[in-house]
């Protein structure tokens, strides 16, 4: 058992007697089958496993447990989401007990599916600086620079902004060199047709089962969602490129200024549809603009529910 | 008089109520010639305008989007064009990232005393989307019209 795991369980154990539930992750016949693990008792703590194939972003499940003792196993990033629901006032702090560990990395799965050609996977290891992929004709070594979230290369920081517990026994990131290119510097490379084809083609694969919505720690509407309010109707059914472009217009402006790039809405899309790059497009404009970055601050105010009357960086654009 | 006779491109313009959307009157009054290839829909307040409203009106087929309101400091509610400058800055960059030319969209501010300055607004957006021709549409997309529109609904 790596040690960082019986110190998170050691950590846990101590609270759990305080918590409803403990929001944590667990390993299922492979890593690649990781799932989110709810501890409600000493017995669930078995099950508790962290590394770098454990990759969902817990805080998803926050909004919907308000009101009752939560605790949650964090990484760095994944606690700027939560920061960003306490400044909304979607949670509340003293409702949740945030157990922090130092992340070392995540391993983005698709890259790991795409590395081993299209064969079945027998079973994936994570080791120290690689991922290990076992298929019916041998097995693998990747590097794990080269199968790390994209999210991860820009990593702010590997320990949780805010944390009541902290495992200490874990250090070092798998992190090295450069970013490989993102789908926002392809489009940045792009002409403006070149981008709309790209959408079109993008959007085409979209089969609408709002995945990426449901995954996403900030959308909260629930059953007020707009892609399912037939009055006013912003997105009709019809299985076209162009509606299903409008919705992820809709989640792009929604989440515009809150959303902290957790890439949940990526991961999560059974077709592999970059729709993260919206939303890091929107992102560096509000970091020119109001120099402001989503989750970072308890204190502030995401930018678009205020204003100055005065904008340092918006120049009063002219009739011409 | 149509600067450009049977050369209508679609523009939409979202205006404010009680600024430009008199500006717009004003400008009629004066009987100043413009362009007319905008369609206007009057809304109380540019904070009124949903970033949604634009992206909604360039995928239903827009060529160009206009909106216009208030100075800043002379809203009739106090703060509305306040909220609305800074999410239609963020906007453009949505707009710019999905491929649509953010020069297609423009915001300003236009009193209801400033027709001559609505006049200029119009032509000089109103020539700037004929430079740039007709925008990008998807193909394999039916267009949207008021009877789909309404199948949709139902």
């Amino acid at each position: 058992m790596v040690q960082h795991t019986q110190e998170l369980r050691k950590l846990i154990a101590q609270a759990l007697p305080e918590l409803d539930v403990v929001l944590a992750w667990t390993s299922g016949s492979n890593q690649l089958a990781s799932a989110p693990l709810f501890i409600t008792a000493e017995d669930d703590l078995d099950k508790l496993d962290f590394g770098p194939m454990h990759v969902q972003n817990l805080a998803a499940y926050l909004p919907s447990l308000k009101g009752r003792k939560v605790g949650i196993v964090t990484r760095g990033c994944d606690s700027r989401t939560i920061i960003e629901l306490l400044q909304e006032k979607l949670i509340n702090r003293d409702e949740i007990t945030i157990f922090g560990i130092p992340c070392t990395g995540a391993v983005n799965i698709r890259k790991v599916r795409e590395a081993a050609d299209g064969q079945r996977l027998r079973s994936v290891e994570a080791g120290k600086d690689i991922v290990s992929v076992t298929t019916d004709e041998g097995v693998r070594t990747i590097p794990m620079q080269d199968v790390l979230m994209e999210k991860c290369y820009n990593c702010p920081s590997q320990t949780p902004l805010i944390h009541d517990h902290m495992v200490t026994e874990r250090n070092g990131c798998h992190m090295t060199g450069e970013a490989p290119e993102s789908t926002l510097d392809k489009l940045d490379a792009m002409e403006p047709d070149a981008r709309f084809a790209f959408w079109e083609e993008s959007m085409d694969r979209c089969i609408r089962c709002y995945a990426c919505r449901n995954a996403c720690p900030l959308c909260v509407c629930k059953d007020s969602c707009v892609a399912q309010s037939r009055d006013p109707h912003w997105v009709d059914l019809s299985d076209n490129p162009r509606e299903k472009l409008m919705f992820q217009a809709i989640h792009a402006l929604h989440t515009a200024g809150r959303c902290t790039e957790c890439g949940e809405c990526e991961r999560a899309c059974p077709m592999g549809i970059p729709i993260l790059a919206m939303k890091q497009a929107l992102n560096r404009r509000i970091k020119h603009l109001f120099d402001y970055e989503a989750g970072m601050d308890m204190e502030n105010t995401p930018p678009l529910f205020m204003f100055r009357q005065q904008e340092e960086h918006i120049k009063e654009r002219d009739a011409r | 008089m149509p600067v450009l006779e049977g050369k209508e491109l679609r523009i939409v313009g979202f205006l404010c109520n009680w600024c430009s959307y008199g500006g717009a009157d004003t400008a009629g009054v004066g009987r100043f010639a413009q362009p007319t290839d905008l369609r206007i829909i009057k809304l109380p307040c540019t904070g009124r305008v949903n970033p949604l409203f634009v992206v909604r009106a360039f995928l239903n087929g827009a060529d160009g989007v206009l909106v216009s309101g208030c100075h800043p400091g002379d809203c009739h509610y106090t703060a509305g064009n306040f909220y609305a400058r800074r999410r239609l800055e963020v906007l453009r960059e949505l707009l710019d990232v999905m491929g649509i030319q953010p020069e297609r969209f423009h915001y300003t501010w236009v009193s209801a005393s400033e027709g001559q300055k609505w006049k200029q607004v119009v032509s000089d957006f109103t020539a700037r989307i004929h430079e740039l021709g007709p925008a990008a549409s998807f193909s394999n997309c039916p267009a949207v019209t008021v009877e789909t529109g309404m199948k949709a609904a139902i």
